[in-house]
C-alpha cells in the first residue's frame, strides 16, 4: 500500500517525428502502450496504465468497464482532447501517424474529417441557442470553407435522413427535440465530413431500450455500409456485444480482457468480465429470477493501487498468487486475451495468435 | 399486514403553456400490495413516473382514484403526510436528490423528525438513523453520518436514499429507475437489496423502469404503460416470455442478446400526450397492424378505444383488440404461427 506503484513516465511531448505516408496495411486506429497521468492535488492519477487497442476499417471495438476504468480517458485521448493536466506516453497511430506527436494542422485534419467523437451525453452536448442545422454546418465549414450555402444545407438534409430524422428538423432548437432525436444529431454530426474512425462514448446511455435500438441500429448500418470504423465505449456489456466485433474490457486503468465480442460476452475468462456480463441478465433466463448478480465493492481508487492484481480484493477467484504482481495480459486459444493468473485454459501456443494488439507475454505464474 | 395502495381510471393532466391539456395519465388500474415486487416498464413519456408520484399524492388526478387500505386517498396536509408514512417514494437520480449541504445523517433523520418518530419506539434518533443505514447495507453506519452526499460514490447515494425511505419503517416503496444511472456491477447489489428488504420487512416494492431485464431479475408482477396507461399486465414470468401486446413483444425484441426473437423496432417514438391516438393509443406505430397481421380488426384499432386495463393481482390481462379477436375465436388463434 505505502510502496508507490508503477507510475507511468511523465513524458514530455516527444519532438515531433516525420510521418511516414498512409499505408492501407496499417490498421486504422492503433493503440501502443498507452498511458495516460492526470495530475491531481492529491498526486498523479494514473487513468490508463499501457493499454493496446487496434480498429480495423469497417470493425467496431468496444470498451467496456466501470465508471472510473479509464474509458473516458482513452476516448478523449483518440483525438488529443486530454486536459492539460494529462501526460500520456505510448502511441495513437491514426493511419499509421501518431496523433500524440502530430503538428497542429495535421491534427486539425484528423479531427472531424478524418476521425469524430460522439460524446457521452448528447443531451447536454448541443448549443441550446443554435439551430441543429446551423450546428452540423460548423465542422462542414471549417473543413470544406469553400462549399457554397446551398451545399452546405443539402449536405445536413443527407446527414439527418440517414440518422433517420425529417429534415425539416435542421430548423429545430435543441430544446424542441427528444433525447433520442438529440443523439441521433450528434451521430449526423460526426459523420458531417465523412470520418474514417467514429468513436462513440456511451452513445446510448440515458435512452430507453426502444431509443436505443433505433440509435444502435443507425450506428451499424453507417458502419457496415460506409467501412467506417468504430470504437464504442459503454458500460453495458450486452449492448457492446450485440453490435460490436471485438470487445476490450478495462479495470482500473488497464486491459483485463480481449476477444471477439461474442464469446468475450457469453463465456468470459476474465472473472470481472463475467460480473458485467452477469449484471445484465438475459430475460427468460430461469436462474436470473430473484438473483440479481452484483459485484461488492468498488473500482479501487488509482492513486493508491495495491501491488498485486488490482481486481483481487473484488474477485471471487482471488488466491495467493494474485497478490505479489499484477497480471499480465496473456493469449489464449480463439484469438483472445486475458489478463488473470486464475484462468484454467490452455494458453495459446506462441505466433499461433494473429491478434497484433495485445501483448503476446506470458503471465508466468 | 394487508397495506394495498391501487388506482382506478386514474387520470393526471398538464396543462402546456399554449393551453393544450397533456394527458399524462389517461385512466391508469394498478395495485400494489405489501411483500411483492411489482415493475412498472414503459418508454420515457409512458407516464409510469407521473403514476409513481400520483401514488404518494404529487400529482393532482383530474379524474379516477388512489385509494389506500381500500379508503381513497385523504389530500388533506395530514392525510398525506399519514399516507407518506407507509408509502415512501425513492427518486430517481440519486445525485440531484440529495442536499449537497445535508450530511448523510440529516438526509437519513430528516423524515424522522418530520414525522416526530423519535421516541415511539424507545430508541434514539441516532440509533434509527444507524439502523436505517445498515438496514439499506451502509456498514458500519456510523462512518457515514458526518460524510457530504459528494463524497459517497454513486452506489452510496441510492442506498441514502434508501434509507431515508426506510427510517419511516414504511410497509410500501416507490423506486424511480433506482439503477439506471448506476454502474453495472452496482445495479446487481441494489437490486439484491431491495430484494431482501422484502424478504425480511415484507415491504411491497414499486419499481418504475424501463429495463425489462430489471423487471426479470426481481419482480413478482410487470406492468407495461404505453402512453398514459397500462396495456399489458401479469406475473413477470408470463409476460416477459409470453407477451401478448405488440408493443411488449417489441419492447421485448429489442433488448440486446436476444437472438431467439426478430427485433422489431418500433418507429418514431411515443406520440405526444397532448394528441392521443384515437382508437388503440398504440395502433400508429403497431407492428402487427403494419404488417397486416391485425387487417381483420384494423377498423376497430383504428376506431375503438380500449377499455381500461383493471388492476388484477393475479391475471394476466392485456388491451389489445387483436388479442382480444383471437381469445375470443379460439380457432383462428390456433391458426396462426407461433410469434
Amino acid at each position: 500500500m505505502s510502496e508507490p506503484q508503477r507510475v507511468s513516465q511523465p513524458v514530455s511531448q516527444p519532438v515531433s517525428q516525420p510521418v511516414s505516408e498512409a499505408d492501407p496495411r496499417d490498421p486504422l486506429l492503433a493503440l501502443r502502450d498507452l498511458h495516460v497521468t492526470y495530475s491531481t492535488g492529491d498526486g498523479p492519477l494514473p487513468a490508463v496504465r499501457g493499454v493496446d487497442l487496434t480498429v480495423e476499417r469497417g470493425q467496431i471495438v468496444g470498451v467496456a468497464g466501470e465508471s472510473g476504468c479509464g474509458k473516458s480517458t482513452l476516448a478523449s485521448t483518440v483525438l488529443r482532447l486530454q486536459p492539460p493536466s494529462a501526460t500520456v506516453s505510448g502511441q495513437v497511430l491514426f493511419n499509421g501517424d501518431d496523433v500524440m506527436t502530430m503538428r497542429w494542422g495535421a491534427l486539425r485534419a484528423v479531427r472531424w474529417a478524418g476521425a469524430s467523437i460522439v460524446f457521452q451525453g448528447a443531451l447536454h452536448s448541443l448549443n441550446p441557442v443554435h439551430r441543429i442545422g446551423a450546428q452540423i454546418a460548423e465542422p462542414l465549414k471549417v473543413h470544406h470553407a469553400s462549399l457554397s450555402a446551398q451545399t452546405v444545407n443539402l449536405r445536413i438534409e443527407e446527414l439527418l435522413e440517414q440518422v433517420g430524422l425529417d429534415p425539416a428538423r435542421s430548423r429545430s432548437y435543441p430544446h424542441q427535440l427528444s433525447g433520442g432525436q438529440k443523439q441521433r444529431v450528434m451521430i449526423a454530426m460526426a459523420l458531417a465530413c465523412d470520418p474514417q474512425l467514429v468513436v462513440a462514448d456511451e452513445p446510448t446511455t440515458a435512452l430507453d431500450v426502444m431509443v436505443q435500438a433505433q440509435v444502435l441500429g443507425v450506428l451499424s448500418d453507417l458502419v457496415r455500409e460506409r467501412e467506417v470504423g468504430m470504437l464504442m465505449i459503454s458500460h453495458d456489456l450486452s449492448v457492446l456485444a450485440d453490435l460490436c466485433d471485438r470487445i476490450t474490457v478495462m479495470y482500473a486503468g488497464r486491459v483485463v480482457e480481449e476477444g471477439p465480442a461474442a464469446q468475450v460476452f457469453s463465456d468470459s475468462l476474465h472473472p470481472y468480465t463475467g460480473a458485467l456480463s452477469a449484471a445484465f441478465p438475459r430475460v427468460g433466463d430461469p436462474a436470473a429470477r430473484f438473483a440479481p448478480a452484483g459485484l461488492p465493492g468498488d473500482p479501487p481508487d488509482p492513486r493508491n493501487l495495491t501491488s498485486g492484481c488490482s481486481f483481487a480484493p473484488r474477485c471471487p477467484r482471488a488466491a495467493e498468487v494474485c497478490l505479489p504482481a499484477e497480471p499480465e495480459l496473456a493469449s489464449y486459444d480463439g484469438d483472445r486475451a486475458a489478463a488473470c493468473f486464475r484462468i484454467d485454459r490452455p494458453l495459446a501456443k506462441p505466433g499461433a495468435s494473429a491478434q497484433p494488439g495485445p501483448s503476446d507475454e506470458v503471465a508466468a505464474s | 399486514m394487508s397495506a394495498e395502495l391501487s388506482t382506478h381510471g386514474l387520470r393526471v393532466q398538464f396543462t402546456t403553456k399554449s393551453g393544450q391539456v397533456a394527458k399524462a395519465l389517461d385512466g391508469a388500474d394498478l395495485v400494489l400490495r405489501a411483500g411483492e415486487v411489482v415493475a412498472l416498464v414503459g418508454e420515457s413519456g409512458s407516464g409510469k413516473t407521473t403514476l409513481a408520484r400520483a401514488l404518494v399524492g404529487l400529482a393532482p388526478p383530474a379524474g379516477g382514484e388512489v385509494r389506500w387500505d381500500g379508503k381513497p386517498m385523504d389530500r388533506s396536509g395530514k392525510g398525506l403526510k399519514a399516507l407518506r408514512r407507509h408509502v415512501q417514494l425513492v427518486l430517481q437520480d440519486p445525485s440531484g436528490a440529495l442536499n449537497p449541504r445535508h450530511t448523510v445523517y440529516d438526509a437519513v433523520a430528516e423524515g424522522l423528525r418530520v414525522h416526530k418518530l423519535v421516541g415511539d419506539s424507545g430508541k434514539t434518533e441516532t440509533e434509527l438513523v444507524a439502523d436505517a443505514l445498515s438496514a439499506a447495507g451502509l456498514r458500519p453506519p456510523e462512518a457515514l453520518f458526518l460524510r457530504y452526499p459528494h463524497e459517497l460514490s454513486g452506489g452510496q447515494r441510492q442506498r441514502v436514499l434508501i434509507a431515508g425511505a426506510l427510517a419511516l419503517q414504511p410497509q410500501l416503496l416507490i423506486a424511480d429507475e433506482p439503477v439506471s444511472s448506476l454502474d453495472a456491477s452496482i445495479r446487481g447489489e441494489i437490486l439484491a437489496l431491495l430484494l431482501r428488504l422484502r424478504e425480511e420487512l415484507g415491504l411491497g416494492v414499486l419499481v418504475v423502469t424501463h429495463d425489462l431485464g430489471l423487471a426479470w431479475n426481481i419482480a413478482d408482477r410487470i406492468a407495461v404503460m404505453y402512453l398514459g396507461r397500462v396495456v399489458e399486465a401479469g406475473p413477470t414470468e408470463e409476460v416477459l416470455t409470453s407477451p401478448k401486446h405488440p408493443y411488449t413483444q417489441a419492447l421485448l425484441s429489442v433488448i440486446p442478446e436476444i437472438e431467439r426473437l426478430e427485433p422489431v423496432v418500433l418507429q418514431g417514438e411515443i406520440p405526444d400526450p397532448t394528441r392521443i391516438p384515437s382508437g388503440c393509443r398504440f395502433h400508429p406505430r403497431c407492428p402487427a397492424l403494419r404488417s397486416g397481421e391485425a387487417a381483420a380488426v384494423a377498423e376497430a384499432c383504428r376506431g375503438t378505444a380500449l377499455p381500461i386495463l383493471p388492476a388484477d393481482p393475479e391475471g394476466h390481462r392485456c388491451a389489445c383488440h387483436l388479442v382480444a379477436s383471437r381469445e375470443e375465436d379460439p380457432h383462428e388463434s390456433a391458426s396462426r404461427t407461433a410469434p
